[in-house]
């Protein structure tokens, strides 16, 4: 589980400016993104560890780095669950 | 009246030619030539305005859209669109090199049908020699290239009993998901229809193995079962609601709101070579017909489904009471319900019409 996160493969995030959203896309999925999903996810790079997003998400939204890693942590694994990040 | 959303998904309907021949085949009994079909400029500029008008997903289909030499070309534009790329294919005019070249122009996912769980059978259903073989080492290579991979299979009365096989093979084959889904009656399916229909016994069986099935691969294979219609009691969202989140072009250049809705007698679908997408999408008279809840009759009309299955499908209620204007008659409050059991305990023979 220290290992860098990723979005599974053909999964897609990007823009939707129609609606004004972002999505991820994938087979016959379009999942909304909120803005804190939103802020996870654009950090998924492949090298960064779950704790490494939480430190810079904290200093970025100034909230306690332990409270946030709880948070990233919760998320990521529910996008796993559904196949759409792998961990 | 709320405002009307945005399309999500864009079903284009490259070419009607196919090399396979299945009776269950959705598409229409007058299948269009490729004189018709629209040109290569014309189709990457349906993808520039689909993507524009806020279109997510791309279904590519047909007809075989791999029988279109520029296939790659209209892909390459969709991908660079950002829109999420969807062939779906027979498979048998594929092969490593074109799927390659597919891959590096952008496609996401491709959806392989399957006729049956044996070679034999499954050649006898597509009417192709040797095309199950060709299906099997297309999966293995789609799964080389690196895309996603759904195996999709139509269930009828001649390969219900295989189920459960169907079910083993997509696992074998490493598909990520399995669309498993009982034959809508549309088109040459339509004229099909009584060599097509399932024993009830067997629909329930049906049933049963999916749900077992969905349950033991949990998070290995996602398994989208469509349900069938007639079998019903309530009828389901076509395609979400008439003009609410779907648009399909037929190889013609037609607007329509489901890939079958040019049966409907009276109505004009305004083609992309007249109009503009999302003019058409927004301001055109046939999208405008059946959308939201003004048209309906009663029982929908005080319905509290009303916004839920949008009064059921329009071809369905066209092709069972020859009126698309009525409450489909799949639902159990409608006063047409009667034809569809009917139809249910007409089934005769295995005599059908192969799709050319
Ligand atoms: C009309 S086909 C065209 C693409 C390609 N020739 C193929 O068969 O995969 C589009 C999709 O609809 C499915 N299909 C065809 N006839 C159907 C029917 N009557 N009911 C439900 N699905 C159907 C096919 O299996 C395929 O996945
Ligand atoms: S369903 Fe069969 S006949 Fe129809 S287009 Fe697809 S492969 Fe061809
Ligand atoms: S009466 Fe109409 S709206 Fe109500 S469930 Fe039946 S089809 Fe749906």
């Amino acid at each position: 589980m220290s290992a860098a996160p990723s979005l599974a493969p053909q999964v897609r995030l990007r823009h939707d400016a129609a609606r004004g959203q972002w999505v991820l896309l994938a087979p016959e999925r379009v999942v909304v993104l909120d803005e804190v999903a939103h802020a996870i996810l654009s950090r998924l790079d492949g090298r960064t560890t779950i704790d490494g997003i939480a430190a810079a998400l904290a200093r970025e939204y100034e909230a306690p780095p332990a409270e946030i890693a709880a948070d990233v942590r919760e998320a990521l694994e529910d996008l796993h669950r559904k196949g759409l990040v792998r961990l | 009246m709320s405002a009307i959303p945005p399309p999500l998904g864009l079903l284009a309907e490259l070419t009607h030619r196919c090399p396979l021949g299945c009776p269950y085949c959705s598409n229409p009994l007058a299948l269009e030539k490729r004189g018709d079909e629209l040109d290569t400029a014309t189709w990457q500029r349906v993808m520039r305005e689909a993507a524009a008008l806020g279109v997510l997903q791309l279904h590519l289909s047909g007809g075989e859209p791999a029988a279109r030499r520029d296939l790659e070309d209209i892909l390459a534009t969709a991908a660079e669109e950002g829109l999420y790329t969807n062939l779906i294919t027979s498979g048998v005019l594929l092969d490593r090199a074109r799927l390659n070249g597919l891959a590096s122009a952008g496609l996401n996912h491709v959806q392989l049908s399957i006729q049956h769980a044996e070679a034999g059978a499954a050649d006898r259903i597509a009417h192709f020699q040797g095309a199950h073989a060709r299906k099997l080492a297309l999966a293995e290579q789609v799964r080389e290239a690196g895309l996603a991979l759904t195996i999709n299979a139509v269930l009828h009365r001649g390969n219900l009993d295989a189920v459960a096989a169907m079910i083993a093979l997509a696992e074998q084959l490493g598909a990520g998901r399995l669309e498993i889904a009982h034959a809508q009656y549309h088109g040459w399916a339509l004229r099909n229809r009584a060599a097509l229909m399932p024993e009830p016994a067997q629909v329930e069986e049906s049933r049963r193995i999916v749900a077992e099935a969905r349950q033991r691969l949990e998070g290995r294979m996602v398994i989208d079962f469509v349900a069938p219609d007639y079998h019903a009691s309530r009828p389901k969202a076509c395609m979400g609601g008439w003009g609410q989140r779907f648009l399909n072009v037929s190889p013609g250049g037609a607007v329509l709101p489901c890939h079958a809705a040019e049966t409907i007698p009276g109505m004009r679908f305004e083609r992309v070579t007249e109009r503009g997408l999302a003019d058409i999408w927004y301001g055109s008279a046939a999208f405008s017909r059946f959308r939201g809840t003004g048209w309906m009759p009663e029982p929908c009309r005080s319905c509290e489904r009303r916004e839920i299955d949008w009064g059921g499908c329009r071809c369905q209620a066209l092709a069972l009471t020859g009126d698309a204007a009525r409450t489909d008659p799949v639902c159990a409050l409608s006063p047409d319900h009667g034809s569809v059991l009917d139809a249910i305990a007409e089934r005769a023979g295995d005599a059908v019409a192969w799709r050319r």
